[in-house]
């Protein structure tokens, strides 16, 4: 009986049928968005963001990601100065202890020490600031201003969600808002092996053609699907809601899979605490399954953009 | 299909659901924000005051919206009926301010005053009415100007357009029509010919030479699209039309924009002094 039992398991009598090797399982990210209405006063929002970190972390989650400048609303013009925080100030060592082993991300004004004022988003992990992302694209058309109020950021790094806390990191890169309208940013990210893309926003509520709800929120439906799908990886994207100087703010926010579909997504218009958990495995299959990343010709990319680039400098 | 682009109603068309929504969630956000609960609205019967009023019954609830009704004598009568047909239909209490004697009490001493000043003065007395009565009631006046009286100037300037919020100022006339039916402005109202009732028998498109179908088609074209005076004429839009509505819209901007300031010092309020509406709040 052993003996022909043998005969018929070719091979090793542990080797696994379809479906394959066996890891170790490993643990999902669970995620928290919190879709909240900013004021255009420090002090409320701060203390907002104290609350909403007890209840998350109340919640398990591990990683708590804001809007957009959630800390200090976002049409501020001539407030920028005024609510501007420096890397080591009172208020972002408040949220970080509040923290403790939660991680998170927030916007804010941030001041360089040579005076310049960012939109920034920071990722604070083990109570301190573990990354700093600074927006690139500065919308100042329509009804943005950027540019007038506040400096450019010049890069896309890719950071490790969970690199301190001895947990299996995730590789992650964030894009504020406009960012997420040049596809460029999202390739260097990419490039870099992010799983995830962290996308906190403030996108303004407009177009309201009888053409299936708002304008933007349709926008960003695509975009977010179209990032996870093209990129495999995850689109946490976090809008903020409420009304600031007639301006609507639709909200939205979402985390859409590595294979392009909406796992969860909270209410247009109103707050909400939203979770999801990440799951690894998804980034895997969805790359067996579509191995673009593998199949992404930088030599062509880079080849292509030199000659473009020489062909500009002599003309 | 091509018609519908032409004449532009099809890109005028709202998901009226969406911006009821919307509109009511700004008045509630903008209102409370400032510690206010209440608001006061000049209902006059026509259709842009009524969806005012209808849309902050709904936000706010009926008891925190005061309607003020303040006809002069010359006012078409069938006005300040329609006013109560609509605060009937939304739960409202209408509260009635003649504002003859005060109008007439000016012009006593100017008889020789023509239509235009009367109107402008009548617009401009309601305007402290209601600011009074905002005072009285701890309260916010909505404004009820509409997009398309506002790019032409068919307006008076600190009269009709004086608000602290405007919920319906960035929709055209068409489309204050559309949202008024959707939310349930009564038919007399919204089916009668809009009218300033400035006087008796006035007609907004008789006194402005032009339908607010193609008006509204012009100015969307021109100011939301940005498109070329080539572009409209290839839609099939009249030439001498859209340059009547674009001189208009050039000739009004003063009543768009706060007085000028003669620009002295390093941060002159409004060019380099900018701050938002609700700083702090």
């Amino acid at each position: 009986m052993v003996l022909e039992s043998r005969e018929h398991d070719a091979g090793s009598a542990t080797a696994p049928g379809i479906g394959g090797r066996r890891d170790e399982p490993r643990p999902p990210l669970r995620v928290a968005l919190a879709q909240v209405a900013p004021r255009l006063d420090l002090v409320t929002n701060l203390e907002r963001h104290l609350d909403l970190i007890q209840t998350a972390r109340h919640n398990e989650a591990q990683l708590l990601v804001f809007p957009e400048l959630s800390l200090t609303g976002y049409l501020l013009e001539d407030l920028v100065p005024e609510v501007a925080l420096r890397a080591g100030s009172l208020q972002l060592a408040s949220l970080a202890k509040a923290a403790g082993g939660m991680d998170i991300v927030l916007g804010c004004i941030l001041e360089s020490d040579d005076v310049r004022f960012y939109n920034a988003a920071l990722y604070i992990s083990a109570g301190r600031i573990a990354h700093v992302h600074r927006k690139v694209y500065l919308p100042t058309y329509g009804l943005f201003d950027e540019h007038r109020y506040m400096a450019a950021g010049d890069c896309f790094r890719r950071f490790d969600i969970g690199a301190d806390s001895g947990a299996s990191s995730w590789p992650a890169g964030i894009l504020i808002c406009e960012d997420m309208w040049h596809p460029s940013a999202a390739v260097q990210l990419a490039r870099q092996g992010v799983d995830v893309f962290i996308c906190p926003s403030a996108s303004p509520g407009r177009g309201v053609t009888d053409d299936h709800g708002l304008g933007t929120a349709r926008s960003y439906d695509a975009m977010t699907r179209t990032y996870a799908q093209l990129f495999t990886a995850y689109v946490v994207y976090c809008n903020r809601v409420g009304y600031e100087d007639g301006v609507y703010f639709w909200g939205g926010s979402r985390v859409v899979g590595p294979d392009g579909s909406v796992l969860a997504a909270a209410q247009e218009r109103d707050e909400e605490l939203l979770y999801c958990e990440l799951d690894r495995a998804a980034v895997r299959r969805a790359r067996v399954a579509y191995p673009l990343l593998r199949d992404e010709r930088h030599d062509v990319n880079d080849a292509e953009s030199d000659r473009i680039r020489n062909r500009r400098a002599r003309a | 299909m091509q018609r519908a682009i032409a004449s532009g109603t099809a890109a005028l068309e709202l998901d009226a659901a969406l911006v009821t929504e919307l509109l009511c969630g700004f008045i509630a956000a903008e209102v409370r924000k400032t510690g206010f609960g209440d608001v006061v609205v000049g209902l006059s019967g026509g259709v842009d005051s009524s969806l005012v009023a209808a849309l902050a019954a709904r936000s706010l609830g009926p008891e925190h919206v005061a309607p003020i009704l303040m006809p002069y004598r010359t006012s078409d009568p069938r006005s300040e009926a329609d006013a109560r047909r609509l605060c009937d239909a939304f739960a409202l209490q209408p509260l009635l301010i003649d504002i003859t004697p005060q109008v007439d009490a000016y012009f006593d001493r100017h008889p020789d005053a023509d239509r235009r000043r009367r109107g402008n003065k009548m617009a401009r007395e309601r305007m402290t009415v209601l600011f009074d009565q905002s005072a009285a009631r701890d309260a916010l006046v909505l404004g009820t100007s509409n997009k398309t009286e506002m790019l032409i100037g068919y307006s008076t300037l600190f009269g009709d357009q004086a608000s602290a919020l405007n919920p319906i100022g960035d929709l055209y006339k068409t489309q204050v029509f559309q949202l008024a039916r959707a939310v349930g402005v009564p038919d007399s109202i919204v089916s009668k010919p809009p009218s300033a009732d400035l006087w008796a028998g006035q007609s907004d498109e008789e006194e402005m030479g032009l339908d607010y179908a193609t008006l509204d088609a012009i100015l969307y074209h021109l100011v939301d699209e940005r498109r070329t005076r080539d572009e409209l004429a290839a839609l099939g839009f009249d030439d001498a039309v859209v340059d009547e509505i674009s001189r208009r819209v050039r000739t009004s901007q003063f009543k768009r924009r706060p007085p000028l300031i003669a620009k002295l010092g390093p941060r002159t309020i409004d060019r380099e002094f900018r701050y938002p509406r609700d700083w702090g709040l």
